[in-house]
């Protein structure tokens, strides 16, 4: 049998640089974001301005960046996830859980703005953070339960844990240093996008200038040709979890201290889908193997755009619920193979739907 | 007789009644018939749904949008009701209507376009809670004469009651019994929860099931939500936030297998009920607060998991000499 | 003795032709099955013989050629359609739902029905009565089929499709999970069946069960048909021979390897194996091999060879023997990563779904055995990453020479040889490899056998090379261990190696 088809090469050709942009993972979410961002600039051009008050930065593209800082550390962690074939539904627990118990910390403190205190606490939320992420890693990796239904078992509980910390109260505090976290700004810029730089720049070091992107996307691509290939795969779902869990914590840190107070219920309510759905929108497939951090940066950006489009609209803020279902069925459909090949050519998938079938799991 | 594959539902069952034994024992007032049908009258809509999400995680998927379905229903209803004028007898039929076409979309969805159930049932959950909002931002309360008859009559039982919709919600679960075991719709469920690859090649309508799967679960959703307006009175797109958990739960509490094809409707009901035992043990106990609930819900939810995924393990050891051949 | 010469065959295919992607399933292929007869469909991996099922079953289209069944001419689209037309099939991988009950899977889809209501009583009687009467097995049959062996699975799948009323029944590697009584179990329900004057098409690599049970062999090699025999007229070594076959190519011009001092004894074995077994997979073996020597394994496809390969690299826990690995710690090598820093090195049969990391690139799937080994920190630059991609697609002759080229889009000779590159890179002490030139070209393949012989030759490389072409085994190796039904039923030196003696040996039972 002779597999070489000379066609099959044509791929590996130098193309036009239009083909080439228009290839690039970068290309359909940063054109949804360009778009979203000059139908702005149309409506209310006062969008893009940006004023200096009392040496801070202040305007809707400010806005978006410090209230889009939690959705983008979640959906790195995410991604990491995503690229082993896993998915973590539980970040919104934990989320909630590391600020639940960062506050608790801190309104027992005799001096709530000693920064001692406040590092003490963070260093504590961040441990158990990454614990949970150790479970659902442990879960997911030794025993083999799928991750949905692995990381599923924290999500439930999760919520109860949080208000467990805070004994079901909206836990407030008054401590400088810990709200700088959420509200404080340096240079000018919100404090907590440095927050999200430092843990891209970290993410992204880890897995491009080590061997760990390797083995993540080898891990995610074909996880049995990977552990024959020698990687030891599941180390590295469980890094990958508790990273992940590390990721919501400091978000959970950054809503908190934001809003000076924990919430066991409601912070970080969703966070999880919009975490999916920025990955998803930024290239990266859920069914694992290649990954996307900027991808992914950039699609949490536009989520948070586009709730900020919204708003400055005027339309509901709710109605951005609507949207973003439309956005995720779109993407996916892009995806999806059969939605592909029926638009190419229908008639023939029809006529033997079980040669369809069994190729698909041969 | 009791058989190997009834094994888990009869835990759930005997962990429903030591619950609630312990409950009798350690709570004066606890052990009496009405502390049972408040169980049943609290928690109908969680039963209606959790019914139909039994078949969709039979079937081998999952539905994430059932609690924005419910709060869709509320919401619908309410705004058809009070601000459109409709009549009742024309509003539950219609928001049925709409519930089981939902469903029937996101199986067309998960079916043709091979889209896993997980995201296309999570853009059917944000889709549902947006629309809501699209009616209303606030809650609409409900002041129709057939509502208000319906939260407020008791059905008695000697010196005990129940609500209309704890009827509704025993004849879906007749009916769903039925349907699981007697019709070739429930048989085919379970064929492609088992393999969906040999229900294929048996010849089984596959495709047409799978659609009719979620469209029951969104019919069911939809009739939780009418059961959940009955109950509270009003349409409000916050209502039943994260109820999908809740029926996910008490599903596989109640023993059927996440990975598909194995699993009881009565079983669910079982899960069900062990949910409201959890809670009224947590009012009774009167220290522990609320949250409680969620905590050992999520540690039932683990060892059920846990559980089953020994019992999987155990059978693929089984039959693991097969596949390497394969 | 069964079929009757004037007889119409049940089944008449012609000149059937299909082709997927970059390979060509069955080119021309005549096929004929009678009532009353049980009739064998030989031949190794990629002769054609699933293609020619799905065919027949309905799941693959034809390109060219017809389906004559008793006469008229046959086109079905799916297994339900084949189905109607009387052709019933039992997989290889019984494909009934083990959840359902035994009952439930002789009658899913045409349960007895009364105003809709399934008539459990009813049904559960009659697939009583059908096992019963049919197939001689009482089982109860409300358990859920999970609860049986395979061997029961089997039988319900066959219930199920003799009940659909079939005039052919097919049976793809019924056997090959069965054990000795349950085959013979099993031949008994099939001999009754073709007493009924059902036509029955047996789909098996156990030689021994096609002379006791068909009446007639067709054999397929590469996508073709080679002829079609009595059972009683074709000798043994003729059928393996015939199966195995003999490509008159440019691998002749490849030297024999000449018997030379290479495995001398002065050699210690680097890979010791001694009553090395797993249950189901292969019973225990013995077996050494020493520095720059070539074992080949030879054995038809299911014998064991590919599970003894997944022992010794620590793939799948041995349950007995030992193992010793020159090299590893005393606790031997039980993962693939202790095997790697052992320094051995493992090329599996099935490329796609455990070689190739089909999204990475040809550089990444290079690098990334030897990656694993290095830990996270000693990353290997991406300069020198691009010098490594680039020696072995020059040296591997790899195409395109592309180092930043997706590995999917490669041919599968290309593709074994990316993977061989990887391994190549970590400088094993024994390179195994399982089935390296399985639907490859002829060029790649004469291109890798001679590597294999450089190796082991100028780099005193140990090689375990396992084939079902016994062709390709007796040109590389020193050495030859043949295996039979998952035992290792003998092994021959450089001196006493010839194809007669090797087909002997693989086709085993009173021989020709």
């Amino acid at each position: 049998m002779t597999g070489d088809t000379k066609g099959r090469y044509a791929t590996g050709k130098p193309t036009s640089w239009l083909n080439r942009t228009y290839k690039h993972h970068l290309f359909w979410p940063m054109a949804l974001w360009m778009a979203l961002l000059l139908f702005n600039l149309f409506y209310s051009p006062s969008f893009f301005k940006v004023v200096v008050r009392e040496g801070h930065l202040y305007g809707s593209l400010i806005d978006i960046l410090n209230f889009g800082a939690p959705l983008m550390l979640v959906a790195i962690g995410m991604t990491t996830v995503i690229a082993t074939r896993g998915i973590d539904l539980s970040v919104g627990s934990v989320v909630a859980i590391a600020g639940a118990l960062a506050c608790q910390m801190i309104s027992k403190g005799s001096d709530q703005n000693a920064v001692s205190l406040v590092i003490y606490a963070v260093v504590m939320a961040l441990v158990l953070s990454i614990a949970l992420g150790l479970w659902n890693g442990l879960l997911v990796s030794i025993t083999g339960i799928q991750p949905i239904i692995a990381t599923l078992i924290l999500m439930v509980a999760g919520r109860g844990i949080a208000q467990l910390i805070t004994d079901g109260q909206i836990i407030t505090v008054s401590s400088t240093p810990y709200q700088y976290i959420g509200a404080g700004s340096l240079a000018g810029l919100p404090f907590s996008i440095f927050l999200v730089a430092i843990v891209f720049a970290i993410s992204a070091l880890l897995t491009r200038r080590t061997a760990l992107g390797l083995y993540i996307e080898s891990v995610g691509c074909n996880p049995e040709a990977s552990r024959l290939a020698g990687i030891r795969a599941k180390t590295v779902m469980i890094i990958v979890y508790m990273f992940c869990g590390l990721c919501a914590g400091v978000a959970g840190l950054i809503l908190s201290g934001n809003v000076a107070s924990a919430d066991g219920n409601n912070a970080g309510l969703w966070i999880e889908l919009d975490a999916i759905l920025a990955v998803v929108i930024g290239g990266t497939s859920l069914t694992g193997g290649r990954f996307y951090l900027t991808g992914t940066i950039v699609g949490a950006l536009m989520i948070q755009t586009l709730t900020t489009t919204i708003y400055s609209v005027g339309v509901k803020p709710e109605v951005t619920l609507v949207v973003k279902a439309v956005v995720v069925m779109a993407v996916c459909l892009i995806q999806s193979e059969p939605f592909r090949k029926a638009i190419i050519s229908r008639w023939k998938t029809r006529r033997y739907p079980a040669e369809r079938e069994v190729t698909r799991h041969a | 007789m009791l058989k190997r594959q009834h094994l888990p539902v009869a835990a759930t069952i005997a962990l429903f009644i030591l619950m609630f034994m312990t409950g009798s024992f350690r709570y004066t007032g606890f052990f009496s018939a009405q502390v049972l049908f408040n169980l049943l009258i609290d928690n109908a809509f969680l039963l209606i749904v959790a019914i139909g999400m039994t078949f969709v995680i039979v079937s081998g998927g999952i539905d994430l949008s059932v609690g924005s379905m419910v709060a869709l229903t509320t919401m619908l209803s309410a705004g058809l009701l009070q601000q459109g004028g409709w009549p009742a007898w024309a509003v539950i039929p219609f928001v049925l209507a709409v519930g089981a076409l939902f469903g029937a979309a996101m199986g067309a969805l998960i079916h043709y376009f091979k889209i896993q159930p997980f995201i296309v049932t999570l853009a059917g959950m944000f889709l549902a809670r947006g629309l809501c909002y699209l009616i209303s931002i606030n809650t609409i309360t409900i002041d129709n004469g057939f509502y208000t008859d319906m939260a407020q009559t008791k059905i008695r039982f000697g010196d005990y009651f129940v609500s209309p919709s704890v009827i509704i919600a025993l004849v879906v679960l007749v009916l769903a019994i039925y349907i699981a075991h007697y019709t070739r719709f429930g048989r085919t469920t379970y064929a492609i929860g088992g393999s969906e690859q040999s229900a294929l090649l048996m010849g089984l309508p596959v495709a047409r099931t799978k659609i009719m799967v979620y469209m029951f679960s969104g019919f069911c959703s939809a009739l939780g939500g009418v059961v959940f307006t009955f109950y509270m009175l009003s349409g409000y797109g916050l209502h039943a936030v994260g109820l999908e958990l809740d029926a996910i739960a008490a599903t596989v509490i109640g023993g059927t297998l996440l990975t598909g094809g194995v699993g009881y409707v009565f079983g669910t009901f079982a899960g069900v009920m062990i949910y409201g035992v959890i809670q009224t043990l947590i009012v009774f106990q009167g220290t522990l607060s609320s949250w409680w609930t969620r905590i050992i819900i999520g540690i039932l939810l683990f060892a059920f998991i846990v559980l089953q995924r020994l019992f999987t393990m155990r059978s693929d050891r089984k039959t693991g000499s097969v596949e390497k051949m394969a | 003795m069964a079929q009757q010469t004037g007889a119409e065959p049940v089944l008449k295919l012609t000149n059937i032709h299909k082709g997927f992607p970059g390979v060509r399933a069955l080119s021309g292929v005549d096929f004929r099955l009678f009532p009353g007869e049980v009739h064998a469909l030989m031949g190794e991996n990629g002769a054609g013989k699933s293609t020619l099922i799905k065919v027949l079953t309905g799941v693959y289209s034809i390109d060219e050629g017809t389906v004559e069944m008793e006469g008229k001419r046959l086109v079905v689209h799916s297994p339900q359609e084949a189905q109607g037309a009387g052709i019933s099939t039992v997989y290889q991988e019984v494909n009934l739902c083990t959840n359902l009950s035994v009952a439930e899977n002789i009658y899913i889809g045409r349960e007895p029905r009364r105003f809709g209501r399934i008539q459990w009583k009813e049904m559960n009687r009659r697939a009583a009565q059908l096992l019963e009467e049919r197939l001689h097995l009482r089982v109860d049959v409300t358990l859920p089929l999970s609860e049986y062996p395979v061997a029961i699975q089997q039988l319900v799948a066959i219930a199920r499709a003799i009940d659909i009323k079939a005039k052919v029944l097919i049976l793809d590697e019924p056997t090959s999970s069965l054990d000795r009584g349950e085959v013979a179990r099993l031949f008994e329900v099939v001999r009754k069946l073709r007493g009924e004057g059902m036509a029955i098409l047996f789909v098996t690599h156990f030689i021994d069960q096609v002379y006791e049970i068909s009446d007639r062999i067709t054999i397929l090699r590469g996508g073709e048909l080679i002829a079609e025999y009595k059972a009683s007229e074709l000798p043994r070594l003729e059928l393996v021979s015939r199966m195995i076959g003999k490509e008159l190519t440019m691998l002749d011009e490849l030297p024999k390897t000449a018997g030379d001092s290479r495995m001398s004894d002065d050699h210690a074995a680097i890979v010791a194996a001694s009553g090395l077994g797993r249950k189901g997979a292969i019973e225990p073996f013995n077996l050494s091999i020493g520095r720059g020597e070539v074992i080949g394994l030879a054995g038809l496809l299911g014998s064991g060879r590919t599970e003894l390969a997944r022992l010794l690299y620590g793939a799948d826990r041995a349950d007995q023997g030992k193992l010793h690995v020159e090299g590893a710690g005393k606790g031997g090598v039980h993962s693939p990563r202790g095997a790697i820093d052992a320094g051995l090195a493992f090329c599996p049969e099935n490329r796609k779904t455990e070689g190739i990391i089909e999204d990475l690139t040809v550089r990444e799937n290079i690098v990334v055995a030897l990656q694993a080994t290095r830990g996270w920190f000693k990353t290997i630059s991406r300069k020198r990453q691009n010098e490594i991609a680039e020696k072995y697609i020059k040296t591997l002759n790899i195409h395109p020479p592309n180092p930043e080229q997706l590995v999917k889009n490669l041919s599968g000779g290309n593709q074994q040889k990316v993977i061989l590159g990887r391994w190549l890179l970590t400088q094993p002490k024994l390179l195994i490899l399982d089935e390296p030139t399985r639907g490859i070209d002829i060029g790649a393949k004469a291109e890798i056998q001679r590597l294999v012989m450089t190796l082991s030759r100028e780099e005193g490389m140990s090689v375990l090379y396992v084939s079902s072409e016994l062709e390709e085994v007796l040109r590389v190796s020193d050495r030859i261990a043949v295996l039979r039904d998952r035992v290792k039923v003998e092994e021959i030196g450089k001196e006493e190696m010839d194809e007669q003696r090797i087909m002997k040996a693989i086709a085993g039972g009173g021989g020709a």
